[in-house]
């Protein structure tokens, strides 16, 4: 080993202890930041490292060195003026979007690697292990691109939430899949060569599609973590192809991440990661319907009647979800909150793990909005507090807060919910009566303790903030 | 198998368990910059794509370079600077907000 080489190893190691480092450090919301930043000089590190690598390998032509500059430049600007300019309701698309990218170019590491073989030796010299390699990076890489597309797709509304079926849609799912693994396991056998890979990449961008299209809005939070995690397996991949142990580590980093995520976010679901990704569960964003289908009564409340009661309680917790970021009114929500804390009223949010479109969704856009971390609270720790909560405050969140859960034999059957039933008030804020994801009705709705604010979160909310204010400066006598 | 390869394998596997065990400690409040974070990570790609270049020669491995470049270099610049972004906004205690 030649002492550059030797450097380069150390400093790769060094990069990849940076990574472990980074990510342990976000453990903590005090250290997070620290973390990220730890784990980008890695990067810096490790990129700067495979400079000199390639300035010292006199084998790189100048035009690959030039579409190489030129290329990492557009991509650098881009993605730094959008990870600037993007809306923290948005970030759902965005980490979609850096999967597609990711599982992208390893994708396109796997097929560049063949061609140059193909140019320079017989596909039988090629080593087992690479085209294995080479096939499981094509195929992971290929599905993660056009699923992630698609999921960004669906996120940002440009494709219909909801699951899109068409009959027959496993079958074919089923023959792609089979057509790729045929095309993976011959050029594995060191047969067929780069057209071969061609189909297999081919089948694999439509099996992406086709999987992703059925799958309904409020499952997103488990697709994403999976994309995620096929991105991490697809790099690694390319590691292998390429005999580089950043990529590796790295990928395998990614790829645990995103496979402890998808666990967590199914459990929160009380659903198998085999139904969710079958599809065509749920109806997406919810119809219109405006009358309670299932009967019983339902009362409404005035803003003023809400903002008395929230003024008088001694504990309030709020649950926000997906349509809270749909309204986009986290800073309204925020704003009332803070005025009950410095009104003497006991403040927090109770998070439900999938509320949203993402893992963690909710305390993004709760943080953007200024509310501290100490106050944000998950399932668990809040289910504890709802039996002496004066005041729950629902905005956005339907079947999570749905007491049906509790009982066998229904869409939401075990799934953890969020105990909210148990406060001795509760206040929804909702558009209308519509049912939820699950397509079935909430009983909180009907509950006598319970009464609704009809209207957009947004507005409502800021009616709340209103009243509440010319309650509190004008005081009860 | 060569040695070479087999010691590829044990980093991935050992990786895959540290992996988790350090992951599995994140609350969930962290979970979205935890994945744009590890979004990030993954654009360790980029170091592939560069390693590639010097076998490059061909006019269509030239396209698949620029691509893949665009693509590797948009991960890493979009995931470490939104994450930045996002946990800049984590806060103990708030600002006043209200105007």
């Amino acid at each position: 080993m030649s002492g550059l080489d030797t450097t380069t190893h150390l400093v790769y190691l060094l990069s990849a202890v940076c990574f472990v480092i980074g990510l342990h450090l976000m453990n903590s919301p005090a250290t997070a930041r620290r973390g990220n930043q730890v784990s980008a000089a890695g990067m810096t590190l490790a990129i700067l490292t495979t400079v000199v690598v390639l300035a010292d390998d006199k084998s790189s032509t100048a035009t690959a060195l030039a579409v190489l500059v030129l290329g990492a430049a557009v991509g650098a600007i881009a993605g730094a003026i959008i990870a600037r300019r993007v809306a923290m309701t948005a970030m759902p698309q965005l980490v979609s979007v850096l999967n597609a990218v990711g599982g992208g170019a390893a994708a396109l590491i796997a097929l560049a690697d063949a061609l140059h073989h193909e140019g320079s030796l017989p596909l039988a010299q090629v080593p087992v292990s690479t085209t294995l390699a080479t096939f499981l990076d094509l195929l992971i890489g290929g599905v993660t691109f056009s699923g992630s597309v698609v999921a960004a797709g669906k996120l940002a509304g440009r494709i219909a939430g909801r699951p899109i079926v068409f009959r027959g849609g496993h079958w074919v799912n089923l023959g792609l899949f089979a057509v790729a693994l045929a095309c993976g396991l011959t050029y594995t056998a060191r047969r067929g060569g780069v057209p071969v890979l061609i189909v297999l990449l081919l089948a694999a961008l439509a099996l992406g599609v086709l999987g992703t299209l059925p799958i309904g809005g409020a499952d997103m939070p488990v697709v994403i973590s999976l994309l995620n995690a096929c991105t991490g397996t697809a790099v690694a991949m390319a590691g292998f192809v390429l005999a580089s142990t950043p990529l590796i580590i790295a990928g395998a980093l990614v790829g645990a991440a995103g496979a402890i995520l998808t666990k967590l976010m199914a459990d929160a679901m009380n659903r198998s990661l085999l139904s969710i990704v079958a599809g065509g569960f749920g109806t997406g964003d919810g119809g219109a319907q405006v009358a309670p289908a299932g009967g019983g009564t339902v009362r409404e409340a005035s803003p003023d009647d809400a903002a008395l009661q929230l003024a008088y309680a001694s504990r309030v917790v709020i649950v926000p979800g997906y349509g809270l970021a749909a309204a986009q009114a986290q800073h309204e929500l925020v704003a009332l909150a803070q005025a009950l804390d410095e009104h003497g009223v006991d403040v927090s949010y109770g998070i439900h793990p999938v509320a949203g479109r993402m893992p963690g969704h909710m305390n993004v856009l709760l943080s953007e909005a200024n509310a501290p971390y100490t106050q944000l609270k998950d399932l668990e720790e809040i289910n504890r507090v709802f039996p002496t909560t004066d005041v729950v405050l629902v905005v956005g969140a339907n079947d999570v807060t749905n007491p049906a859960a509790r009982r066998p034999g229904n869409a939401v059957s075990g799934m953890p919910i969020l105990d909210v039933d148990v406060a001795k008030s509760v206040l929804v804020i909702k558009r209308s009566m519509a049912s939820g994801y699950a397509g079935m009705d909430n009983e909180l709705y009907t509950n006598p303790r319970t009464a609704m604010l009809f209207g957009d979160a947004k507005a409502v909310l800021a009616n709340l903030n209103s009243a509440l204010t010319a309650y509190i400066t004008v005081g009860p006598g | 198998m060569s040695p070479m390869l087999f010691a590829d394998i044990t980093v991935f596997v050992l990786s895959l368990l540290v992996g988790f065990e350090v992951i599995s400690k994140v609350p969930a409040t962290l979970h979205t910059p935890l994945m744009s974070g590890a979004n990030a990570i993954h654009g360790v790609v980029l170091v592939g794509v560069m390693l590639l270049a010097a076998t490059i020669d061909s006019p269509l491995g030239y396209v698949l370079l620029f691509i893949a470049a665009a693509f590797a270099a948009m991960n890493v610049t979009g995931g470490y600077l939104v994450t930045d972004r996002m946990l800049e906004m984590f806060k103990a205690r708030p600002r006043d907000v209200r105007r």
